[in-house]
């Protein structure tokens, strides 16, 4: 807004001492400089302010033109009633605007699309600097979410109860033991390997997540039953590393701790225009579940990392069906 | 011969329970259980006098298990959690075993309940367990309460109004009245107390039952709550009632 009027000012100052120049009396050079400047800037101002919340693309700059060129109609008119009204007896003067006025207006016309390339070009500026800024957050939240993975696999919960239940297998079946340990093994190494790359297939995602699984299904014992369903050409698309796994870890611990007996998690992959779609299925009781479904779940963490990384809020949805929960996750693919 | 239970939901870990108690001969284990339930119908049905007892498990927890049950027998906790550990000491468990632990370790609890047994104040465990105020997010979200002949789950949400009552308190659902071994005192720490107001000595209420607070006599008022009931306030439940609403 000050920028705006320290434009219109110094301009008018620009025009009110060529006015004077030419011999016009003071009064009438500097009320013809501000008028005119004031009006077009106005105008600059407004089509400044929309930009701010609509922001064109190039298709639609016609429109702005025509809108440009509008007002630049309307600031000339304005200036010509003004000035006829405000100088009766300064024929001279009126004959000068008469004649100058094409100018004038062409003039006007110019100094708007000027104001508007401006202010265009700072919104573009301010936008690619939220941009950047966004970028550098995802990638931090990613490296903490690397971070807090581990630390999570490393609190009583996973690593504990499954050292113990390796101590079990040690005396009974040695055999056993030897797998769970070069899987919890695998496991780790996987979480710990992931640091630098962003993106990976769903086949090496599902082959991370397998380990994982097989762990947990000793130590639940049949309690927990999992249903993988992949299409084919999901094989090969994309997503952020570490990203299914949590999930799949919070349907594990609400479908046991939820329920009693069996326990069948079923997670699907598919393709849907450009997205791969993943759903994560495990059962729960609508009678005692938590309040807080969504939030106290670990699920908040994978939403702000989606939005981070795509800039959408709609990436993760959860939904409740007969005793069913399930978690979709939609990840965009390059084209 | 004495009598033991090993209540865990993974059953690699009751197997590890199992094997080390086979150095002790003396001690037989007559049930291993999965979840809190099965582990309550044991306890009555066999009447041990020890349980190995992990707390994360499904449905309800170690500690809401043991609310449940009248006369409890001494009680080793095996968790992998040491977040509960101070709960569990303060309240006078035998024991607090971290997963995994060693055979020496187990040896030493048992060798410790003995201890206690002997000079005969392993009865006193778990009672007094029940009292020491949760730090697990479960019991400020439902109440676990023995009914006839099945165990019912109440979120805190469902619950109309708790009154005091002798040794217990009075749970009022739409769903009926249940009875809770437990104390005004432990019910005022543990729920929400913005959610929850002791407005009187036997009265606690959910501020989302409360629709009115009437005049009543001189000088008192009684609150007015959705289900037609009219509970007594005292003039420092009134005042606290006051300032939660900010009136």
């Amino acid at each position: 807004m000050l920028a705006y009027l320290v434009w219109a000012l110094l301009w008018a100052a620009v025009q009110a001492s060529l006015l004077w120049s030419v011999g016009f009396s003071l009064p009438v050079a500097a009320s013809d400089a501000l008028l005119t400047n004031l009006l077009f800037t106005m105008g600059g101002y407004c089509m400044g302010t929309g930009l701010r919340y609509y922001q064109p693309s190039l298709r639609e700059a016609v429109y702005l033109l025509g809108w440009s060129l509008g007002l630049a109609v309307i600031s000339t008119m304005l200036f010509y009633w003004a000035t006829s009204r405000m100088f009766r007896e300064e024929d001279v003067y009126l004959a000068f605007v008469d004649a100058t006025l094409a100018v004038r207006f062409l003039f006007t016309w110019l100094m708007v699309l000027l104001l508007l390339l401006l202010s265009w070009f700072w919104f573009y500026t301010l936008e690619r600097q939220q941009d950047e800024q966004r970028r550098a957050a995802a990638e931090k939240l990613a490296r903490e979410a690397e971070l807090h993975s581990l630390r999570r696999q490393l609190q009583p919960h996973f690593l504990f109860n499954s050292l113990n239940s390796i101590s079990a297998l040690v005396g009974a079946r040695p055999e056993q033991a030897r797998i769970m340990i070069q899987q919890l093994s695998d496991f780790l190494r996987g979480t710990l390997r992931k640091d630098d790359q962003q993106q990976v297939s769903l086949a090496d995602e599902l082959q991370h997540l397998a380990l994982y699984l097989e762990i947990e299904k000793v130590r639940f014992g049949h309690r927990l039953q999992t249903a993988i369903e992949v299409q084919n050409e999901t094989m090969h698309m994309h997503l952020p590393a570490l990203l299914l796994q949590p999930v799949v870890e919070n349907a594990i611990k609400f479908g046991l701790y939820d329920t009693i007996g069996d326990t069948v998690i079923s997670i699907t992959a598919t393709a849907q225009d450009h997205h791969l779609l993943l759903q994560i299925q495990n059962p729960y009781d609508p009678e005692t579940a938590r309040p807080q479904l969504g939030t106290g779940f670990g699920l908040s963490s994978v939403q702000r990392r989606l939005y981070l990384l795509y800039a959408r809020q709609d990436l993760l949805q959860t939904k409740q069906q007969e005793s069913q929960f399930i978690t979709s996750i939609k990840i965009p693919q390059k084209l | 011969m004495m009598k033991c239970l090993i209540i865990d939901d993974e059953p690699l870990a009751r197997s590890m329970v199992a094997e080390y108690l086979r150095r002790h001969p003396g001690i037989e284990v007559v049930q291993e259980c999965g979840d809190g339930f099965e582990g309550v119908k044991a306890i009555l049905q066999h009447q041990p006098d020890l349980i190995f007892l992990d707390i994360q498990m499904p449905k309800i927890n170690g500690f809401e298990m043991l609310e449940l049950v009248e006369q409890a027998p001494g009680v080793i906790f095996t968790t992998a959690f040491d977040e509960y550990a101070l709960k569990a000491f303060e309240a006078n468990a035998v024991d607090y075993l971290l997963k995994p632990f060693s055979q020496q370790r187990f040896d030493a609890a048992l060798k410790k309940w003995l201890e206690k047994k002997h000079i005969g104040t392993s009865e006193s465990g778990a009672a007094e367990l029940s009292e020491v105020p949760a730090k697990q997010p479960e019991e400020q979200l439902r109440i676990v309460v023995k009914a006839a002949n099945d165990i019912r789950i109440i979120p805190v949400k469902d619950v109309l109004y708790l009154e005091a009552y002798d040794d217990y308190v009075k749970v009022y659902t739409a769903g009926g009245l249940f009875l809770k071994k437990k104390t005004m005192g432990y019910y005022e720490r543990v729920l929400d107390p913005q959610q929850f107001v002791r407005v009187h000595r036997s009265y606690i209420i959910p501020l989302s039952q409360l629709t009115r607070i009437e005049p009543f006599e001189k000088d008192s008022h009684v609150a007015l709550l959705k289900s037609g009931v009219r509970v007594p306030l005292s003039r420092s439940g009134y005042s606290k009632l006051r300032a939660v609403l900010g009136i």
